[in-house]
């Protein structure tokens, strides 16, 4: 059964035809791959589906439901969670309370009962705390609880990232060049914790230029050039379809 | 040397009875404060205490819109101007209305509640400079109002102000005279001033507890970053104006308590200038911590108070003659105060303990 479902979509800004009818469906328990080169409409797509930005035309549905004219923190509440290309966390707050911050849209507490400190406000609290906990063990990065995520290396950042996501428990998880500026050790254990949470039952729609990690990694790659979708197949196929080597390449083909 | 400080400190908070015994002198030197100063240095020092506390609760209630969920609000002066009017109006001979004391403060707190969100709402889009510049806007909409609502029906009165505003009276106990309890005399500043005190610890218990649970979680993801705030499923239109209007709630009971103890209101009180009082408490302080910003409403209302009854003594005894009025002098030093601050310690006197950076940050922290 398809989780996310894209129908035409289309996103124009101004004369600048972004995304041009690009479909694609992403499966329960998918590792969903995104290439392109620079400029090809994969950032755009992705606030398309976060809610960032509203398309042109085209629907995008979510586990039955249309996610258009959804805000962002709709979408995150209804279960898309994701990271940014270029790394968004709370900089001056501590890793453990960047993902607490991660658990808002699965908690309650109000105003009132932080004020009064109410006997479920603190039991939430206590949760949202052990929680976070284990995120932050999940992802390998719990020896860094108390520091201020901007003191966190650049791989511990993309990590806490993703913790950070894991927290609002998502059904998909969108990751935005997750292994960019990483080095081959550090890309060998994000493709590990990567599977890890496939197999704890999550969607990943992955964007990335590490064509090694994508083919590695994902059971389908669709491919975008100037906004339009030119390829979509198991990976070991794409890399194979001239109009892919094309993109990447230039020039004509015989 | 600040090490040993921080250590000590450590040692004390960690120690349960030796914290419980600092409570316990921290509380019996606030409630003997009135009578030391009345028996040393006078009376007026205990009003000038009174509205020092006032002061402090409307900073502590700007620090939840700028400090916590970072929102530059340059018109918080309105709330205050908000509550201080509904309490005039609603007990004084303006109206012949006469509510009493624990009727009016939930409806003043209410009134600048609707009204946080009412000039909040259309600023939402708004952030840093521009808002500023809105929000300052609708501060002196407010003053104008207020000033200029005296025909063609009076409300306000208009720049002559609203007089002979009900002082609180608790179980028919006037707080403006002086009682004789215990054997001892409490006259009316002294009433006021527990009650005040009373008033400010209960509103930094609720900052605090604010700040530490999710809804505060939230203003600071919104104050460090929006978009990745609305991905994690923040409401951010709700929580900015659950801000705009707790933080306007604080000023709305701030006013009305200014009102009843001022017993007089007039728009002058509520101009620009004083809003930027407060946002200087604020950014002195500690912009987002509670004792922060407590501690620069107390410096910022006390000290111009102390200098400006000490000024022209000491001009006179050093030099002969005052030389430079203690107004302008006070102007002058809380502009220099204020530059020294900024280029030494640009987070404020004591800011957050989050802002520390990696070196001296306490690990084993729960």
């Amino acid at each position: 059964m398809a989780l996310l479902n894209l129908r035409e979509i289309n996103k124009k800004f101004g004369g600048i035809h972004a995304l041009n009818k690009v479909s694609l469906t992403i499966g329960g328990g998918e590792i969903y791959g995104l290439i392109g080169p620079n400029g090809a409409g994969k950032t755009t797509l992705f606030n398309v589906i976060t809610g960032v930005y509203l398309p042109s035309s085209g629907d995008v549905e979510f586990n039955g439901k249309s996610l258009i004219g959804r805000k962002p923190y709709q979408v995150a509440m209804m279960g898309i969670a994701r990271t940014f290309q270029n790394i968004r966390l709370f900089q001056n707050m501590t890793a453990l309370e960047n993902v607490m911050i991660g658990t808002h849209a699965k908690t309650s507490a109000g105003p009132l009962g932080a004020i009064f400190n109410t006997k479920s406000t603190r039991s939430e609290e206590r949760l949202i705390r052990s929680q976070s906990r284990d995120w932050l063990e999940y992802v390998g990065i719990s020896s860094q609880i108390d520091y201020l995520a901007k003191n966190l290396s650049y791989g511990d950042q993309r990590r806490l990232e993703i913790a950070r996501a894991l927290a609002t428990q998502p059904k998909l998880l969108a990751l935005d060049e997750p292994a960019a500026g990483m080095n081959a050790t550090e890309t060998d254990e994000l493709k590990l914790l990567i599977q890890r949470i496939r197999s704890d039952g999550v969607s990943i729609l992955l964007i990335e230029h590490d064509v090694k990690l994508i083919m590695n990694l994902c059971d389908r790659v669709a491919v975008l050039d100037y906004g339009q979708k030119i390829a979509e197949d198991i990976p070991s196929l794409v890399r194979q379809d001239p109009k892919v080597i094309q993109a990447y390449l230039g020039g004509d083909l015989p | 040397m600040r090490l040993i400080a921080q250590q000590l400190l450590k040692k004390i908070t960690s120690n349960k009875k030796a914290l419980l015994l600092g409570y316990v002198l921290l509380f019996v030197a606030l409630a003997v404060l009135p009578f030391l100063l009345s028996n040393t240095v006078g009376r007026t020092w205990v009003r000038i205490l009174d509205f020092a506390l006032i002061y402090a609760m409307l900073a502590l209630g700007l620090n939840i819109v700028v400090g916590f969920a970072g929102l530059l609000d340059l018109g918080y002066i309105a709330f205050y101007a908000v509550g201080a009017y509904t309490w005039a109006l609603l007990a004084s001979p303006q109206f012949g209305l006469h509510l009493p004391f624990w009727a009016i403060l939930p409806i003043g707190a209410g009134v600048a509640a609707i009204f946080g969100v009412l000039l909040g709402a259309p600023t939402l889009r708004l952030r840093g400079d521009y808002l500023a510049i809105v929000t300052l806007g609708f501060g002196e909409i407010i003053r104008i109002f207020l000033n200029n609502l005296d025909h063609p029906i009076n409300v306000t009165n208009g720049p002559i102000g609203i007089n002979k505003i009900d002082p609180i009276s608790i179980g028919g106990v006037d707080l403006t005279r002086t009682h004789e309890w215990f054997g001892i005399s409490f006259s009316g500043v002294h009433i006021y001033y527990y009650l005040l005190l009373a008033l400010l610890i209960f509103t930094i218990v609720m900052c605090v507890r604010l700040e530490n649970s999710r809804i505060g979680r939230a203003w600071l993801a919104i104050r460090e970053d929006e978009l990745a705030a609305q991905a994690m499923g923040i409401n951010t239109r709700n929580i900015k104006l659950l801000a705009f209007a707790l933080g306007a709630t604080f000023g709305g009971v701030a006013g009305g308590l200014f009102a009843s103890l001022q017993g007089f209101v007039s728009p002058e009180s509520f101009g620009l200038l004083e809003s930027i009082m407060v946002l200087c408490m604020v950014v002195l302080g500690g912009m987002g911590h509670v004792y922060g910003v407590l501690l620069g409403a107390l410096l910022l209302s006390v000290l111009p108070e102390i200098l400006r009854s000490t000024a022209s003594p000491i001009q006179r005894a050093v030099f002969g003659d005052v030389y430079i009025d203690p107004e302008a002098l006070r102007m002058l030093l809380f502009g220099l105060a204020l530059i020294v601050v900024m280029l030494v310690r640009p987070t404020g006197l004591w800011p957050a303990p989050r802002r520390r950076t990696i070196l001296d940050q306490d690990v084993d922290r729960d």
